[in-house]
């Protein structure tokens, strides 16, 4: 077309020249120095010391998001935006597991007669966390109720887009139809007040090098390194992972190696809405139970799987952890209210430098 | 090479396409237990259509599929697996993220026992790439990764294999390479119905060949007079060497 | 077959009668005090957004560029368009923000310039503002699969919001800009004003209605399409697929952004809470969808019918709900709009009203067909290249 509108255009695609020719190595070994060097930096620095680690922590909830988004993204190939609000829809589930608490009217509600929370000692405190067993088993019905959930979306939803040969974006936009009708239903349900598992303040406990932390973010970190280690096990060492793998790699080929497609598919989405409801929990007991958190999370939660690589759930905990602590850091620098841009401006570099990821897209 | 009464695989009238354009108007073939059968035709015959129709990868909207007497019309390729066909199709035929050792593993996937016992035979039978098992498939060259297209199709020691054009992009050393490795697969008593553009090398060690054109057939017939017929020559065998 | 010709006539039916018989039975059928008034604001209201529904259009009915942060350029259109036709701050203690360049772009000594010069040179600069920022935000992105925009537009959208917040000098933090003059306000009543602006929305919809139907018919329109259908055979036959993906998107967020600045006019007030993911962005994806993208008239039918889903839910609160409904009435109302956009990609992908194909119908018949036989898309980014034997 017309020069003026070419010119730019075209400097971008020198830049990839350049990019090119010096190779993607020096690029992306570049990017890991410079996110060893900020994040070493924030760690050392005794100013930044506490973000850190707080970054951390709001990294390995990130993280557990970004592994379920990493997941479907890549072996189903199209980005799920409503994951941030079944996130928090599933955390809803297992609240009201716990407590059978549903709102009525505004700041009045009603609650079931009988609830996990009716158990013997099941709001007891397990050690230093905040929570008894009866979130576990809350969570473990959440998990279940999302599985569920998620394979009813499928059939119900991206199935027949499946089936009608749709791109990616009409799944994308149909997400989006989710994502809003998942986060009305839980204002319609519960209301628009923030709720929390357990009532009460839970101070936190002090650690060497000045460091203060709650045991639940310990366990929150625990529980993301396990399970993105565990994902990455099924993915390359079980036979369902690889089948997955291949039919992301090569849907006919997998078909044509009698590998049944629909099958795969409905098993991706119930690791998928199971590590939904995981995090999902695990992001209500760090932050809140709030109907609105689940869209605030989505741009870290997509900066995470595409920093890391999609498809790849190391890569995943790895970019989730580098956007937890950039973020927490820069509040040091920058106002609060600018931690999205954190993710955001991450988001942008890789996507100019490296957008298959620091690790590689895999599946 | 015993006379069987029934052919194991038969195709016969069928009509298929994609969508609306139809591109088989009633083709007919069969092939015996064991033997090699050669498709040729020009481009756009309809061969890697016949195929793909007959792997259940495009609708049969007329016409009936046999194999082993049993129709099998319409069933998807995951069920194709399953009765005993394979299908190398001819591009995108490795998973290229996957490493070789787990191509084979996909090959195999509907295996209930016997998977290390079929490994080490394709690997015997492929040495190339038994050195390689680790690696990812993508970064095998072309002629490397046919024959782990071949080996992933054998996983499930099949009765037929449907290959799409094995030698395609290939070099010279390496088609002969193929050729030979076929002809040994074949010899352990799997039937092969081959789509192939370098026909007089593929009708050179078949028994049988067709000739399609315009999604018909048009001329059939044992390989050796095939070769010799002069309208075949002219047509589809470029001049004589 | 037969039932589905009327959908689309019995949905524009049912809307037009809820919008104009709730008021007109709540007022107590005083039409020419209360329901005329209010239908004109309404269709004000229309207008605008279907100025923005056909922004979106461009974007993503003609060109298949995938825009998930239309709010950030409806923010900036209607904060460009406000600190151009505002007086700069009187008060910077309390209000403050940057520009103000109303009382100086009153230039022309005549024809009273202060009525309508700012508000032109507003507009003006709302759209070169949101073309600028599409064209950054094309750089890192249109090369890349469709939905890395999406999650940079949702970046870009909220990065926005939270600046205006934020930067207190900006655009006076999250109280927002109000007093925003309005085009032509001095010449009439102020009772028949929103008559005069409802003549205006309409106006400026017409302009964009024409200019956007005139481009995509024109070559231009046709590579668009073209490219959209099928990137591949475009690049092939010598078209830069990036430089026209970049055009689409930038002529599509200018639209929007005399959206915003119409919108702005409107109001009279602009603040960050308007901006929001659900309401700036989410509602004209509705609009789109269930107009029928590709569509022009899909585009502003769209924004009628959403738009009076919107101002019914609205209605409802004025009559004696239970307390359950009452509470929850603007959720529902969500998650119905959720539902729909949901049902109208399964059941009615073409939306109310259809794309009319105009190039080959042949040809799209074919390339949806082959497509179906390829679930999944195919990978842009290229494999490691196999070494040659």
């Amino acid at each position: 077309m017309t020069d003026a509108v070419s010119r730019p255009a075209d400097l971008v695609g020198r830049a990839q020249d350049i990019r090119r020719r010096y190779g993607d190595t020096a690029v992306t070994a570049a990017l890991w120095l410079l996110i060893v060097g900020l994040v070493l930096w924030s760690a050392l620095n005794s100013d930044t010391r506490q973000l850190f680690v707080n970054g951390v922590v709001v990294g390995s909830v990130f993280a557990l998001g970004a592994i379920g988004l990493t997941l479907i993204y890549g072996i189903l190939k199209f980005g799920n935006f409503a994951h941030g609000d079944l996130m928090m829809l599933g955390a809803y589930f297992a609240f009201f597991a716990l407590t059978g608490r549903v709102s009525e009217r505004p700041r009045f509600d009603k609650e079931l007669p009988w609830s996990l929370d009716s158990l013997p000692g099941a709001v007891d405190r397990l050690g230093d966390l905040t929570f008894g067993y009866g979130l576990i088993i809350a969570a473990v019905v959440a998990v279940a109720v999302m599985a569920a959930l998620s394979i009813g979306l499928d059939r119900l939803i991206y199935r027949p887009l499946r089936r009608r040969g749709a791109g990616i974006v009409i799944f994308a936009i149909a997400s989006l139809g989710v994502a809003i009708a998942a986060r009305s239903l839980m204002l319609i349900i519960w209301g628009p007040e923030p709720r929390s598992y357990v009532t009460g303040i839970h101070k936190a406990q002090q650690y060497p090098f000045d460091i203060r932390l709650k045991t639940d973010q310990i366990f929150i970190f625990a529980v993301a390194v396990g399970l993105a280690v565990l994902v990455y096990l099924l993915l390359y060492r079980t036979k369902l992972g690889k089948a997955m793998r291949a039919m992301s790699d090569n849907p006919d080929l997998a078909r044509v190696s009698g590998i049944n497609t629909d099958q795969i598919i409905a098993w991706t989405w119930v690791i998928g809405g199971a590590l939904v409801a995981v995090a999902g929990v695990l992001l209500a007991i760090q932050a809140q139970l709030n109907p609105q958190l689940g869209f605030v999370i989505l741009l870290p939660l997509f900066a995470s799987a595409i920093l890391g690589g999609i498809g790849n759930p190391i890569g995943a905990l790895t970019g989730a952890l580098v956007v937890g602590i950039a973020q927490e850091v820069a509040v040091e620098y920058f106002a609060p209210g600018y931690k999205s841009g954190v993710a955001f401006v991450i988001l942008i570099v890789i996507l100019l430098l490296r957008p298959r990821g620091l690790l590689g897209a895999r599946v | 090479m015993g006379v069987s009464i029934l052919p194991v695989l038969e195709v016969k009238d069928v009509v298929a396409g994609y969508g609306e354009v139809e591109i088989l108007h009633g083709v007919s073939i069969k092939v015996d237990e064991g033997e090699v059968v050669t498709i040729i035709g020009p481009n756009g015959a309809g061969k890697s259509t016949l195929m793909k129709a007959v792997f259940g990868l495009i609708p049969v909207k007329k016409g009936r599929i046999t194999f082993k007497g049993r129709d099998v019309t319409g069933s998807p390729p995951e069920k194709m697996v399953r009765f005993g066909l394979s299908y190398v199709p001819q591009s995108e035929n490795a998973f290229a993220t996957l490493s070789i050792q787990e191509n084979l593993e996909m090959g195999g996937f509907i295996r209930r026992d016997g998977l290390s016992e079929r490994l080490n035979w394709a690997y015997e039978l492929f040495p190339d790439i038994a050195s390689r098992r680790h690696e990812r498939a993508g970064r095998l060259s072309g002629g490397q990764r046919q024959m782990l297209a071949l080996a992933r199709a054998l996983m499930l020691d099949p009765q037929v294999l449907l290959l799409d054009e094995p030698s395609a992009s290939l070099s010279p050393k390496m088609v002969e390479a193929i050729f030979e490795r076929v002809a040994q697969i074949n010899r352990s008593g799997v039937a092969i119905l081959m789509v192939e553009q370098n026909a007089r090398h593929a009708l050179q060690f078949s028994r049988r060949g067709y000739v399609l054109a315009m999604g018909v057939n048009r001329l059939e017939g044992a390989a050796d007079e095939l070769l010799e017929s002069a309208e075949v020559g002219k047509l589809y065998l470029g001049a004589e060497p | 077959m037969r039932l589905e010709r009327w959908i689309t006539p019995a949905a524009f039916a049912a809307v037009t009668l809820a919008v104009i018989i709730m008021p007109a039975e709540r007022s107590g059928w005083a039409f020419r005090d209360s329901v005329i008034p209010f239908l004109a604001s309404f269709a004000t209201t229309v207008a605008i957004f279907a100025v923005i529904s056909l922004g979106l259009n461009v974007q993503w009915g003609y060109t298949g560029v995938f825009n998930f942060g239309i709010a950030a350029f409806f923010m900036v259109g209607a904060y460009t368009a406000a600190i151009f036709t505002k007086p700069p701050p009187a008060q910077p203690e309390f209000v403050s923000y940057v520009g103000g360049f109303g009382d100086k772009l009153d230039f022309l000594p005549f024809l009273s310039s202060d009525q309508w010069l700012p508000f032109l040179i507003g507009t003006a600069a709302a759209a070169v503002m949101c073309g600028v920022l599409a064209f950054l935000l094309s750089i890192p992105t249109l090369r890349l699969r469709e939905d890395y925009l999406a999650i940079v537009t949702i970046g870009i959208a909220e990065l926005l919001r939270n600046v205006s917040i934020e930067e207190r000098g900006l655009v006076n933090s999250a109280r927002g800009l109000t007093g925003i003059p309005r085009p032509f306000h001095d010449f009439f009543d102020p009772g028949d004003y929103r008559f005069v602006y409802f003549g205006i929305a309409l106006g400026v919809l017409a302009l964009v209605y024409l200019a956007v139907e005139r481009g995509i018919r024109s070559p231009w329109g046709r590579v668009l399409r073209a490219l959209r259908e099928d990137e591949l055979t475009t690049a092939a036959s010598g078209k830069n697929v990036f430089a026209f993906k970049t055009q689409g998107f930038v002529f599509g967020a200018m639209i929007m952004g005399i959206g915003g600045s119409v919108f702005a006019y409107e109001r009279g007030s602009v603040s960050p809470d308007t901006f929001t993911h659900f309401f700036a962005t989410f509602i004209f994806w509705a609009m789109l969808i269930m107009g029928g993208s590709g569509n022009n008239k899909g585009a502003v039918l769209g924004a009628y019918i959403v738009w009076g889903l919107w101002i019914i839910s609205l209605q409802l609160l004025g009559y004696d709900l239970p307390q359950f409904l009452r509470s929850r009435i603007f959720f529902i109302r969500d998650f119905i709009l959720g539902a729909l956009i949901i049902a109208v990609l399964l059941l009615r992908p073409q939306g109310l009203l259809p794309e009319e194909r105009r190039v080959s119908i042949w040809l799209e018949r074919q390339l949806k067909r082959r497509r179906r036989l390829w679930p999944w898309p195919r990978r842009r980014e290229p494999t490691e290249a196999a070494p040659v034997d």
